[in-house]
């Protein structure tokens, strides 16, 4: 199983409206992805809360069909 | 509370670091396992592994215990620190080690 980068990007957006995604794909076997996902909804949310929300936009993907999604999350800047 | 989030519990809350990963301190079965002991390792700080490996009950049950996804898993004094990007994110930052010593775990680094 695996999953490509334009999919990773697309349920991102849909789940954080606005967001600013950029991926890299780490081994190009559809398993190893590296994002930075900047969105005004982290705004005053742990490191850890910013990547549970990235994780849910994946909707139970991550750490199944997704091996590994190395995560940055940012605000944007003011 | 099931049997597999009491053990967790109490796991997690009667060692000081605990790093729930793939394989153990000698030999990690996977990448981001391996890079969570060199970070630990590097610090010198004293930690528990936990190879959540040995049961799928296990591998599931940690999973759902903080709604993390993923493996590796560091918590310290009870409190789930991060996977492997946000221990790396930390350590390169000066963070991990700072919040090791805020919370009077000793390091040797």
């Amino acid at each position: 199983m695996a999953m490509n980068a334009a999919d990773i990007e697309r349920m991102i957006k849909e789940s954080l409206p606005g967001a600013k995604v950029e991926i890299r794909d780490l081994a190009g076997d559809g398993n190893h992805y590296a994002a930075n996902v900047v969105s005004a909804a982290f705004r005053g949310k742990t490191r850890i809360q910013q990547h549970q929300m990235v994780y849910a936009a994946l909707k139970g993907r991550m750490g199944g069909e997704l091996h590994a999604l190395a995560l940055q999350t940012g605000v944007p800047e003011e | 509370m099931s049997d597999i989030n009491t053990w967790i519990d109490d796991v997690v809350k009667s060692n000081d670091v605990v790093l729930f990963m793939k394989g153990n301190a000698q030999m990690p079965m996977c990448g981001f396992s391996g890079r969570a002991i060199q970070i630990l390792s590097h610090l010198g700080v004293p930690f528990k592994d936990v190879n959540v490996l040995e049961s799928e009950e296990l591998r599931q049950g940690i999973k759902a215990y903080t709604n993390w996804p993923t493996i590796p898993q560091l918590y310290i004094k009870g409190e789930f620190v991060g996977g492997s990007d946000i221990m790396m994110e930390m350590f390169q930052s000066g963070e991990l080690k700072a919040m090791l010593d805020e919370k009077g775990v000793p390091v040797q680094a």
